[in-house]
């Protein structure tokens, strides 16, 4: 009997993504953002969580996919990076799917660019095939362009 | 053996030998004195059978020699001389290395103390030839069940003296609760002979178990932060509840505000330490850094008990060691070149810590050589920091303030003190990473003192909640120094641009301007258009790093208690926002990062002319309290000033804006009856003033079509006062003073070293209650800075 991992399901533009449930907090409905000026653009604002100050990022932004309609509200999966917490913004919410490690297999040589990195794999489920997703990848937003001309003077 | 115990003993042990530590010096002084030696005695017996009872043979062994050196200076047999006293303090070394090592990885680690040992046996023999080393093993072994007992019957504490603890966290804060906190007395010994000790550590030992219970730093930072959750909560319903009108919500929510107020205080005291307990190690490090490079140094200390957040307390404790050395270091001279100056052979370090305007002012003297601006400006140079030019245009301060850029050191020699150039620069960031300030004054021959302001907590700050391109952000207070309202008029000057750079003439000086939406690229693409006529600005301004900028948002709101929450780690980078808060309707605002957003601008590498009364006054000032004024021309060119806190706003308007309103000149203000008072009027007889006076003296001002207003609080109503010219805002201590010479004025004090006559505005301002008392009640205004 081979493993088996429980994954957090969610749709992103058709496509069907998976990431360890072990990683995730909760899922919430959308909440008001606060934008980040200068921050990298996949960072859509701050969020208030019960007192804490959430970062979101928007999966669609990092996995470069087109933007979500302004008309369609995101859904927000809460993840654990370490210490913190990173709010994903996602397009549906699926349901917590288990996977066994057998059914899993390494993204095709073909799948290039960004997503790759941020794409560990593929479980070859009964319907679909779900993307399974690397946290910590996902959670690292891109460097910010380097501040202003100063600091090099000092 | 268990955990619990062992916890213990490294926390009480790192405790008693702070303790030692400062026994030692003291007794170096005083050889004589038997308390404290009984005291020292008593602390290393404590040490020993505890560790003897624990199995820490190698820990057991050093503190076992020290104690029988200890015990022939308390019977008399030898005379403390700084000899032993190097060996005493080195025996405190071995025994806290052992400490962290114990507390690091469980034993004493590899190690040899021989030499140690031999030396402390030597010296114990010095006194006497009698050899102690054999001797004394056995008492060591009779001692400990005394000392042991006391540590296994945790459950049944003989005194109320409660401690709370959890499993990881080995850090512990003591709360005082009513008596002076008395540093834990080290536990009486049973063999004490007859002398004062035996009196002494039951009343002391009383004193600290009745009134004090230990509780864990974490605990403590878990009601903080729950504290500030409350304020957040509190704010979300007060803001419901100034918009309700039902006495049902408003007066609870009242209520619930003064109880948070109370709690937050009370919660954050708890948190609060005395600067004393940084200080208190500063002796030794002294003594040792003197000593090393041949110096005699004399440590003062005023303001010990001064109170910190903990977090500020261990925060700052590095930067300022770092200081203390330097000044023992480079800024004292050797004995003998002190005599051939004039001065006493024994150099004199001063510490003094005070609260001032919500902040704690640190200040590190020494009566030393004082900075070589010369050598200062040459090393920079040489060091390619920057240009013989550059460096020929800077300001004394500006040359003195070199010394914290990174890779500077002026150490003619580099000795294992300091001297290696990676002092300062991590100093000055350390404290600014906290919110604090540091500047170095220097005058040559007299000494050095190096200035510190540091907030007194990070947790919870007073804001300015200020709109820019549609978002809320925070401006804290402590960065802020005036808001300015740039109106446009035909006579008015707004914002002018130097080459396309914006400035705003305040008072005189350029004041380069930032606009908050373009800093952070929040707006359409930065157009740098002229100032058109009807344009209203508001600038907020600012200081960092000592330099002041003007700051352009498109709106002010309130000033507001913030509770600072960190931000990702990931948005650190973005040197724009210190943080982040959540704000009474729940959504999150960033606070501006006032350092970093001046860095991104340039504003703080600029170097540029700076006004010679700033410095003056810095100088001359010397821990007493200084005092905000604003100074003003009033009729006759006399030199004028007014207590910063009675200020609301500094304003110009158009003279023909003035209306008559009854006996009384009105102005439009912020969709409000402003009443106006002239001072030209209200200094001369006021029940005979007429209209015709009243235009006659402000002629000058009329004849260029705007009047200077200084908006006033009063009795709880905006009052303008009109005054010919507005000079400046300075801070001084205004001490010589001399009674008043007429009426209107509280007295005569030298600001700035010029006479100024003080206004008394409850006199000046009573005129326009009098007479507009049945005008509405003017909304009270945010006082400008805080």
């Amino acid at each position: 009997m081979a493993n088996s991992r429980q994954f957090c399901t969610f749709y992103l533009e058709n496509y069907f993504f998976g990431i360890e449930l072990r990683d995730v907090q909760e899922v919430l409905q959308q909440l008001e953002l606060t934008g980040v000026p200068l921050a990298p653009h996949a960072v859509r604002g701050l969020m208030n969580l019960r007192g804490q100050i959430v970062m979101a990022v928007d999966l669609r932004r990092q996995l470069g996919l087109p933007e979500r309609k302004a008309d369609r509200p995101a859904m927000n999966v809460i993840v654990r990076t370490g210490e913190d917490l990173v709010s994903l913004l996602v397009d549906e919410i699926g349901d917590v799917v288990e996977a066994s490690d057998e059914s899993f297999e390494l993204p095709p040589e073909t799948l290039r660019g960004t997503v790759r990195s941020a794409i560990r794999g593929v479980h070859k489920l009964e319907k679909q095939l779900m993307h399974v997703l690397d946290t910590q990848r996902v959670c690292t937003v891109a460097e910010p362009p380097a501040p202003g001309p100063t600091a090099a003077e000092r | 053996m268990s955990d619990e115990i062992v916890r213990e003993f490294l926390v009480e042990g790192n405790e008693n030998l702070d303790t030692l530590d400062r026994e030692l010096i003291q007794l170096e002084k005083d050889p004589h004195n038997r308390a404290t030696l009984a005291s020292v005695f008593r602390t290393i017996h404590t040490i020993k059978g505890t560790c003897g009872f624990l199995g820490f043979a190698k820990l057991e062994a050093v503190a076992h020699v020290g104690e029988n050196l200890l015990s022939k200076l308390r019977d008399g047999e030898l005379v403390l001389n700084p000899k032993i006293t190097t060996a005493l303090l080195r025996m405190v070394d071995a025994v806290r290395q052992m400490l962290q090592s114990i507390e690091a990885i469980g034993n004493e680690g590899e190690r040899d103390d021989e030499a140690l040992i031999l030396m402390l046996t030597r010296v114990a023999q010095g006194g006497s030839l009698e050899a102690v080393s054999v001797a004394a093993v056995p008492a060591a072994a009779h001692l400990t069940p005394h000392a042991a007992p006391k540590k296994e019957v945790k459950a049944t504490p003989p005194a109320p003296n409660i401690k709370i603890q959890k499993k990881q966290v080995p850090l512990f804060v003591k709360v005082a609760l009513g008596t002076n906190g008395v540093p834990p007395e080290p536990e009486k010994v049973p063999c004490v002979e007859k002398s004062e000790a035996p009196k002494i550590v039951p009343a002391s030992r009383a004193g600290m178990s009745e009134g004090s219970i230990r509780v864990e730093v974490a605990l403590l930072d878990k009601l903080m932060n729950l504290v500030g959750e409350l304020v957040l909560a509190r704010n979300q319903i007060l803001q419901f509840s100034n918009a309700a009108d039902d006495p049902a919500i408003v007066a609870p929510s009242h209520r619930l505000n003064l109880i948070t107020t109370e709690l937050q205080q009370g919660v954050m005291k708890t948190r609060m330490q005395p600067i004393g307990n940084v200080w208190s190690k500063f002796p030794r490090t002294v003594r040792d850094v003197a000593t090393s490079c041949g110096k005699q140094v004399r440590i003062e200390m005023f303001g010990q008990e001064t109170e910190l957040d903990k977090t500020i307390i261990e925060a700052i404790k590095d930067p300022l060691t770092h200081l203390v050395r330097n000044s023992v270091d480079h800024g004292i001279e050797r004995p003998e070149v002190r005599v051939a100056a004039g001065k006493r052979a024994e150099g004199c370090l001063t510490l003094r810590a005070y609260h001032q305007g919500g902040q704690v002012n640190i200040e590190i003297s020494d009566d030393g050589a004082g900075l070589n601006q010369q050598k200062i400006r040459r090393k920079a140079v040489e060091r390619g920091l920057l240009t013989a030019e550059m460096a020929a245009q800077l300001s004394e301060r500006e040359i003195l303030n070199l010394i914290f850029l990174p890779g500077f050191s002026t150490a003619e020699q580099i000795t294992n003190v300091s001297g290696r150039g990676v002092g300062m620069d991590v100093v000055k960031t350390n404290i600014e990473k906290i919110g604090g300030t540091v500047e170095v004054l220097s005058t040559a021959g007299a000494g050095t003192t190096v200035k510190t302001k540091i907030p007194l907590t990070l947790a919870i700050i007073p804001g300015l909640v200020v709109r820019s391109g549609g978002e809320r952000f925070v401006i804290p207070q402590a960065s802020l120094i005036e808001l300015v309202r740039i109106d446009g008029g035909p006579t008015l000057r707004g914002i002018e641009t130097v080459h396309g750079a914006p400035v705003y003439r305040l008072r005189g000086r350029l004041l380069p301007l930032l606009y908050l939406d373009r800093e952070l690229k929040i707006c359409e693409p930065p157009v740098i258009s002229a100032f058109e006529e009807d344009d209203v600005s508001n600038m907020v301004v600012l200081r960092a790093d000592g330099r002041e900028f003007g700051l352009i948002v498109d709106e002010i709101k309130d000033a507001e208690e913030i509770v600072v929450k960190p931000l990702d780690p990931q948005l650190k980078g973005l040197k724009a926002f210190a943080g982040a808060t959540i704000m009474g309707d729940g959504l999150v605002a960033l606070i501006l990062d006032v350092p970093g957003l001046a860095q991104r601008a340039g504003i703080i590498s600029e170097s540029g002319e700076r006004a010679d009364a700033e410095m003056n006054t810095a100088v001359q000032e010397n821990g007493a309290e200084k005092q905000a004024f604003l100074v003003f021309v009033g009729p006759d060119d006399a030199r004028m000033a007014i207590p910063l806190h009675a200020l609301a706003r500094l304003e110009e308007f158009v003279a023909s804006r003035v209306e008559q309103s009854g006996a009384e000149c009105v102005i439009q203000y912020r969709g409000r009856i402003l009443p106006l008072v002239y001072l030209s009027e209200a200094l001369e007889e006021r029940r005979q003033s007429s209209r015709n006076s009243r235009v006659g003296s402000t002629d000058a001002a009329a004849n260029a079509g705007v009047i200077q207003v200084l908006v006033c609080n009063h009795d709880e109503r905006a009052v303008g006062l009109v005054v010919e010219r507005i000079v400046d805002i300075v801070e001084d201590r205004a001490d010589v003073k001399s009674p008043a010479t007429r009426k209107g004025v509280l007295y005569a004090a030298v600001i700035q070293e010029r006479v100024t006559e003080v206004l008394d505005l409850d006199v000046i301002l009573v005129g326009s209650a009098e007479q507009t008392h049945t005008l509405e009640r003017e909304d009270e205004l945010a006082p400008v800075g805080g």
